[in-house]
């Protein structure tokens, strides 16, 4: 029975003056990737995600999130990334997002991740990134200043039939 | 496969010795999630898309898919995302979805229906962003039991970039199937009256969870 759902990569931080995990080389060899990222930051700040070193405004995203007292709804469009999630130096942060049919050259992809700081917020997004190419780089970086050693980021492929 | 022998006085010269009963062959690694079926629609786009014959081997089922609806629009509209179990077209559908417009949270159910809305997507309307597509994770918990009724979870979404008349929207959804019966088969369909169909490069793959 061949493997459908299998890790491929995981970076752990080490030291604290990691800003940028990049994952490249990915190969279209699945149908989805999943990411799971557990993170802590020196700071209250953001995690970030882009593909193919990609810089430019190409990105947009919608989310829903709760604070404890309320539902909000926000848009950003035309945006240099999209963003997963903010953390604290004391709140870690978990996302677990999924790239459905990223290695296709015909659709722009998008993403959905669900975040999560527990202390804060609980939220979902979905994120557009407007190229048809493969994704064959993922890099995750934050906003300023630096994770905190532990920090992890984990990349699954999941293949259909 | 790299053989295991058997050691004996006679065999043991010039053979490769291995501290695992691998002998340095890879684990077998047991997979639990197991790709059942997936459709990818081709040119011309698609009615409405049937997985059929589903074993009842697995505990949960899961379906990812991009998806989008084969309804045209001057400006860009969404349409909802629905699904029959059974070939079951009675009243015995539910759904609830909390959604984030991009501006405000919302909240909405319906009841009694003939079919599941079980999510969002765009239709063929957004001339300008027409590679987007919405992204949707079903989870079809418990499938296969014949002693209470099935519940879905999906969480789905599309973002066009703040272009068109509904621009994107998150969505959490949750449905009821009011059936004893096992499922399946599942009939993935568009629109208000379950008769829209999809376009060009959808995918819908159907993966099943094994339990211990």
């Amino acid at each position: 029975m061949a493997i459908t759902y299998e890790p491929i990569a995981t970076e752990t931080v080490v030291g604290s003056s990691t800003n940028s995990v990049s994952f490249t080389g990915i190969s279209g060899a699945y149908t989805d990737i999943v990411f799971v990222c557990e993170i802590v930051a020196s700071g209250d700040v953001s995690t970030r995600i882009r593909f193919n070193s990609d810089t430019g405004s190409n990105y947009s995203q919608t989310d829903l999130r709760g604070n404890g007292s309320s539902a909000t709804s926000t848009r950003t469009s035309s945006a240099a990334q999209i963003s997963l999630g903010v953390g604290t130096a004391t709140n870690q942060t978990n996302v677990i997002g999924s790239i459905n049919n990223y290695s296709n050259a015909t659709t722009y992809k998008t993403v959905l991740l669900r975040f999560n700081n527990p202390a804060e917020f609980t939220g979902a997004r979905v994120g557009l990134w407007r190229n048809t190419n493969a994704i064959t780089g993922i890099e995750f970086f934050v906003s300023a200043g630096n994770w905190v050693a532990g920090s992890t980021f984990t990349l699954y492929g999941i293949k259909a039939a | 496969m790299t053989p295991v022998y058997k050691l004996s006085a006679s065999s043991v010269t010039g053979r490769t010795n291995y501290g695992s009963m691998l002998a340095g062959n890879p684990a077998f690694v047991p997979t639990d999630f197991e790709s059942i079926a997936t459709v990818t629609v081709g040119s011309g786009g698609t009615g409405n898309i049937t997985f059929s014959s589903i074993p009842s081997t697995y505990t949960h089922l899961q379906i990812r898919a991009i998806c989008k609806s084969n309804q045209t629009g001057t400006s860009g509209e969404f349409e909802g995302l629905a699904l029959r179990f059974n070939s079951d077209t009675n009243s015995n559908y539910a759904h609830h979805f909390i959604r984030g417009s991009g501006a405000a949270a919302t909240a909405g159910s319906s009841a009694s229906q003939a079919f599941m809305s079980i999510g969002l997507q765009p239709d063929t309307g957004y001339s300008s962003v027409s590679q987007m597509f919405s992204a949707q994770i079903l989870d079809i918990l418990d499938y296969a039991n014949t002693n209470k009724y099935k519940t879905v979870r999906n969480l789905n979404g599309f973002d066009s970039n703040n272009t068109g008349t509904n621009v994107g929207a998150l969505q959490l959804s949750s449905g009821l199937w009011m059936s004893t019966s096992a499922i399946t088969s599942i009939e993935l369909s568009s629109g208000g009256s379950f008769n829209r169909g999809f376009t060009q490069y959808t995918q819908f793959a159907l993966y099943g969870i094994k339990g211990a």
